[in-house]
């Protein structure tokens, strides 16, 4: 029910995003919408070494799509680009504490890890083509 | 505060759909502007048509397959009657949309050309929208929009310059928003196009459910509504065209129904309304209609009006006196139809219809097809609540007492 949905954390995010805004010098930019709901979510990556040296996003939707990129944008910043394409959709709703969505509002909670796979798809195709074909084959959507 | 002379808790034993239980809590179906509810005696015309009468129409002379000649038709007289019409000006199509389609096809395209303005407004849904942008593409006809005011009234100023220019050809509105509710003096638009020599569409949508509508009294050329908004089944529509434009216009789909005679190289189509229902059209559903009809007949299209005024009225003054709630559309209800659509406080529309939903309460949150009209009012989206005949006055305080929980979970 709501109250296990609206938690204090998914609101602190929700109006206190981290990382949110534009990213100057970003190695690759994503958008995508969610078409229901008119969530919309844009990823700014900085990638050095193979590491995410910075991610922020901007958007605007619903509490769970705003909430849930900023989540993401913690959970990923730091580390080694690769490990977007095994991030799984379980455990991100379990990151941000949502196991229990509807059909509609799953989408809205997982449209930013899609942004941010497209994101590392085209960050290799624009800078290592090579290993880019087997990436984008090995990384399932969710 | 007037009382509805419509007895909703005793209307409602009429519609199977509440007994069921949506999280343990009765349905409160607030998303009546989308589709509406269905009661026994549409869907039980349905299975009779499917089990006494099932056959195809116009095409055989067996005792069966006149019986559903004969029910089609009465179908047809009924709407006729009900918009104060004759029979062969009423078309059959899947819904509004198709019926808007059609005239864009059948008659626009024909008798417009390039240059020639085609006048809506920013209420518009998209369906009154997107086939006239199709158009433009197609034979270079210019769109025009006529504006809304702060409180969702139509820039009336703008409309009359516009038609009086010269360089509007065509006019298509809606009656009723389905977003702001806001009804639309069509009468005064329709005299002034017409002293013009400029037909008008009218979007029936939203209105011919909800309030009297009679066609020779308005004198609109076209008028267009769905029978899913108001208790019959989905996959039906109409499209009402005063004879003299349906005479001229061409056929939209080409096939079995609309012709009287075909040879090798061209073919005599059938006359009024026939020449537009090419194919088996959706003949039970089309009977569906038809009681669906009789049903709103039974209570009358005066006291639903004053049975949404009512309710309209009592669920603005609750949302009103809520601090947090932002509300779209002109406030006095009899400049509106029951439909509301607001906003609460920093609670995004999705987030608001997934608490309502824990009390079992259906509304309407997003874009509401008509995302011109969200530019407009500079919002990405909006919660929708709207009214019928089954509503009652509990229900609207179950809905306002949902808007405060959301706002306790979400600390406003
Ligand atoms: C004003 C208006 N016009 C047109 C439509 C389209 O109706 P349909 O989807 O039945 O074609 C709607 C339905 O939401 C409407 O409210």
């Amino acid at each position: 029910m709501s109250d296990d949905i609206y938690r204090e954390i998914i609101l602190d995010h929700y109006r206190n995003p981290r990382n949110k805004g534009k990213l100057e010098n970003a190695d690759v930019t994503v958008h995508d919408s969610n078409p229901l709901c008119g969530d919309e979510i844009d990823i700014h990556l900085k990638v050095d070494g193979g590491v995410i040296s910075d991610v922020k996003f901007e958007g605007k939707g619903c509490a769970i799509s705003q909430a849930s990129a900023s989540m993401l944008t913690e959970l990923v910043m730091g580390k080694d680009l690769k490990i977007v394409k095994d991030l799984k959709k379980e455990e991100i709703l379990e990151n941000i504490g949502l196991t229990n969505l509807g059909p509609a509002r799953i989408k809205c909670a997982l449209l930013s890890l899609k942004v941010l796979k497209v994101g590392m798809v085209k960050y290799y195709s624009e800078n290592d083509p090579q290993s880019a074909e087997q990436i984008s084959s090995e990384s399932s959507l969710y | 505060m007037q009382r509805s002379i419509v007895n909703s808790y005793e209307l409602r034993n009429d519609f199977p759909i509440f007994r069921k239980k949506i999280n343990g809590k009765d349905l409160v179906y607030l998303d009546n502007a989308s589709t509406t509810q269905k009661p026994y005696t549409v869907i039980e015309s349905i299975t009779d048509f499917y089990s006494n009468y099932n056959s195809n129409i116009h095409r055989a002379v067996y005792q069966l397959a006149e019986e559903a000649t004969k029910m089609y038709e009465q179908s047809r007289e009924k709407i006729a009657n009900f918009i104060n019409a004759r029979p062969e000006e009423i078309i059959f199509t899947r819904n509004t949309t198709e019926s808007i389609n059609l005239i864009a096809h059948s008659w626009a395209r024909l008798n417009l050309k390039k240059d020639d303005g085609v006048a809506i407004t920013e209420i518009e849904h998209h369906s009154n929208i997107v086939p006239w942008q199709i158009l433009s593409q197609e034979i270079g006809t210019r769109l025009e929009y006529v504006g809304i005011d702060e409180n969702g009234f139509l820039d009336l100023e703008h409309m009359i310059e516009l038609i009086s220019s010269k360089k509007i050809k065509l006019v298509s509105l809606s009656h009723m928003s389905n977003v702001l509710g806001t009804i639309v003096p069509i009468e005064r638009i329709i005299r002034i196009a017409h002293a013009n020599g400029i037909p008008v569409i009218v979007d029936g949508a939203q209105s011919v459910p909800h309030m009297p509508v009679n066609v020779k009294n308005m004198d609109c050329d076209f008028l267009v509504f769905s029978a899913h908004k108001m208790l019959g089944p989905t996959g039906v529509g109409v499209l009402y065209a005063k004879k003299e434009y349906l005479d001229k216009m061409k056929p939209f789909l080409g096939g079995g129904d609309m012709i009287k005679e075909v040879f090798k190289f061209h073919t005599n189509y059938n006359e009024v309304p026939y020449k537009f229902e090419a194919g088996t059209p959706n003949i039970a559903d089309v009977v569906g209609f038809g009681a669906a009809i009789e049903y709103l007949e039974k209570i009358g299209m005066e006291n639903i009006r004053k049975h949404e005024i009512y309710l309209t009225d009592y669920a603005l003054e609750s949302m009103l006196s809520l601090k947090y709630v932002t509300i779209y559309g002109p406030r006095d209800p009899k400049d509106r139809g029951g439909v509301i659509s607001f906003n609460i406080a920093d609670i995004h529309p999705h987030d608001l219809a997934t608490i309502m939903n824990d009390h079992g309460i259906a509304i309407r949150s997003g874009h509401h097809c008509a995302q011109v009209l969200m530019q407009r009012l500079d919002v990405p989206a909006t919660s929708r609540a709207s009214f019928y005949i089954y509503n009652t006055k509990e229900e609207i305080d179950k809905f306002v007492n949902a808007i405060k929980e959301a706002g306790r979970i979400f600390k406003i």
